[in-house]
C-alpha cells in the first residue's frame, strides 16, 4: 500500500510523532519571548507617550528621532546588528536576549506612535474640565485622558503587536531556538518537509486565538464614525 | 567610544562596500517594483471576494486571511523555498520571495480594503446602481476611490511594512540589501556594512514614515 507523495514528504506521521517534543519545546521558547516582548515593548512605547505629553522640546525631538528610526529600518537588520555588531565592542549577549531586546524596541517605537496619537485624539476641553476640577497635570493624565486615549489605540496596538510579536520567527536566523529554528534544522537533518509543517501549523495554532481576538477587539473599540 | 565607531560607524570598510550594497539596493528595488503591485492587486481580489454574495465564499477568504496572518512571513518564506522542492517544485528565491509575499500582502491589503469599503455608506452603493451603473462599475467608479482615500494611511503604512519584509529575501539567499550587507559584514569582520543597509534604509523609508505618521494624526485629529 503507498502512501501519497504529500503524506509522505509533508506531514508522515512516524516523523511528526518523533518531533512533537521537539516543536512543543520551541513553541514553549516562542512564547516566553514573546510575552516578554508585548510586556517590554508596549511599557516602553506608554512610559514614552507619557513623557511626551509634557512636551519637553529636546526629549520629544529625541523620542521622534528613536521612533523614526525604528519603524524605518527593517527588524532583521537590527537584530543581525546587535547580534553580530555588539560582541565586536565586548558586550556578549545570549541571541535571545538580542532577540528581546531589538523586538523590544521596535514594539516601543511603535506603541509610542499609537498612543501618542491616541493621547492627542483626547479633546483639550477634556484637559480644561479636568484641570479646573482641581486635579494636577498627572492626575488629569491618569485618570481622564489616558482611560479615553487607550480605548481608541486598542485596535491598532493589536494589529501591530501581533504582527512584531510572530516577528520572533527572526530569532531563527541568529540560532534562537524558536519553532521555525527548530524546524528547519530539523527538516534539514532527515531531508523532509514534515517538520516545517509542523512548525508552520504551530504558528497557526498560537496565533490565530490571537488574530481571531484581535479582529473582536477591533469591532469591540471600533472607532464610531459620523 | 573609539571601538564602537570602529565597528560600527567605520567609513572607510563602508566606503569599500558600498557598490556592493548598492549592487543590493537595487535587487530590493526591483524585488519591491514586483511585490507591490502584486499585493495591491490582491488585496483588492481578497477585499472583493470578501463582499461575495456566496456565504461559502466569504468564509473560504476569511479563514485564508486569518491563517496568513497568523504565520509570519518569513515562515512561509521557508516553507515555500524549502518545502516545494519535497514536492517536485523548485522555485528560485526570487519566485519564492514572490510568492510569499503574495500571499502573505495580498491577506494584509485584503483587510485595509475592506475596512475601507466598509466605511463607504450603503446608500453609495444604492446611488451608483440606481443611475444604472452595474456592481463592477459601481465599485470600480464610486466605491473605491472613496474607500481607498479613507485608508489611504493604512495603505501606506503597510506598504513602508512590505519594504522592509524584503529583508527577509536575505534568508533564502536573494542578493538584496541586507544580504548583500551580511556577506560585507562576514568578509570585513565589522558590523559597518549592516549599518550602512541600516542606513539606506532610513534615508529611503524616513520621508514615508514620516508622512504616513502625519496622515495618521490628521485622521486622529
Amino acid at each position: 500500500m503507498q502512501r501519497s507523495l504529500f503524506i509522505d514528504s509533508f506531514l508522515r506521521p512516524e516523523l511528526i510523532a518523533r518531533y512533537t517534543p521537539d516543536i512543543l519545546a520551541a513553541m514553549l521558547v516562542t512564547v516566553e519571548i514573546a510575552a516578554l516582548v508585548v510586556a517590554s515593548g508596549l511599557a516602553l512605547g506608554l512610559m514614552l507617550a507619557l513623557v511626551r505629553s509634557f512636551r519637553l522640546r529636546l526629549i520629544d525631538i529625541l523620542i521622534v528621532a528613536y521612533v523614526d528610526v525604528f519603524r524605518a529600518v527593517p527588524p532583521l537588520v537590527l537584530v543581525l546588528l546587535v547580534f553580530f555588531g555588539l560582541p565586536n565592542v565586548g558586550i556578549n549577549l545570549p541571541s535571545r536576549a538580542v532577540l528581546w531586546l531589538v523586538l523590544s524596541l521596535v514594539l516601543g517605537a511603535v506603541a509610542e506612535e499609537i498612543f501618542w496619537a491616541g493621547i492627542l485624539s483626547v479633546r483639550k476641553g477634556q484637559w480644561e474640565a479636568a484641570r479646573s476640577t482641581g486635579l494636577g497635570f498627572a492626575q488629569t493624565l491618569a485618570y481622564v485622558v489616558l482611560p479615553q486615549a487607550i480605548r481608541l489605540t486598542v485596535p491598532p496596538l493589536t494589529n501591530r503587536t501581533i504582527a512584531i510579536t510572530k516577528n520572533t520567527a527572526l530569532g531563527s536566523v541568529i540560532g534562537v531556538p524558536e519553532i521555525l529554528n527548530v524546524a528547519t534544522t530539523a527538516e534539514s537533518f532527515i531531508g523532509n518537509a514534515t517538520p516545517l509543517t509542523m512548525g508552520a501549523l504551530a504558528y497557526v495554532l498560537l496565533f490565530i486565538p490571537v488574530v481571531i481576538l484581535g479582529r473582536w477587539l477591533e469591532t469591540r473599540f471600533a472607532w464610531r464614525r459620523a | 567610544m573609539d571601538a564602537v565607531i570602529q565597528q560600527f560607524f567605520n567609513v572607510s570598510i563602508m566606503a569599500a562596500v558600498l557598490p556592493v550594497v548598492l549592487r543590493g539596493l537595487g535587487m530590493t528595488l526591483i524585488v519591491c517594483a514586483v511585490v507591490i503591485p502584486l499585493g495591491l492587486a490582491g488585496g483588492l481580489l481578497v477585499a472583493l471576494a470578501m463582499g461575495a454574495r456566496s456565504r461559502a465564499v466569504r468564509t473560504v477568504v476569511a479563514a485564508l486571511i486569518d491563517f496568513f496572518r497568523a504565520v509570519p512571513p518569513l515562515v512561509l518564506l521557508i516553507f515555500i523555498h524549502a518545502g516545494l522542492p519535497f514536492a517536485g517544485i523548485r522555485p528560485t528565491s526570487f519566485v519564492s520571495v514572490c510568492l510569499a509575499f503574495l500571499l502573505n500582502n495580498s491577506a494584509y491589503y485584503g483587510e485595509i480594503y475592506r475596512a475601507g469599503i466598509e466605511s463607504i455608506g450603503r446608500g453609495q452603493w444604492d446611488a451608483a446602481r440606481s443611475t444604472g451603473l452595474g456592481t463592477v462599475q459601481a465599485a470600480l467608479y464610486v466605491v473605491l476611490p472613496q474607500a481607498v482615500r479613507n485608508v489611504l494611511p493604512d495603505l501606506v503604512s503597510n506598504t513602508v511594512e512590505v519594504v522592509k519584509l524584503t529583508s527577509l529575501a536575505s534568508v533564502v539567499a536573494l542578493p538584496e540589501m541586507l544580504y548583500s550587507a551580511d556577506m560585507a559584514r562576514s568578509l570585513t569582520y565589522n558590523a559597518s556594512p549592516i549599518v550602512l543597509a541600516a542606513l539606506i534604509y532610513l534615508v529611503l523609508l524616513w520621508p514615508v514614515v514620516r508622512l504616513v505618521s502625519r496622515m495618521e494624526h490628521r485622521v486622529a485629529a
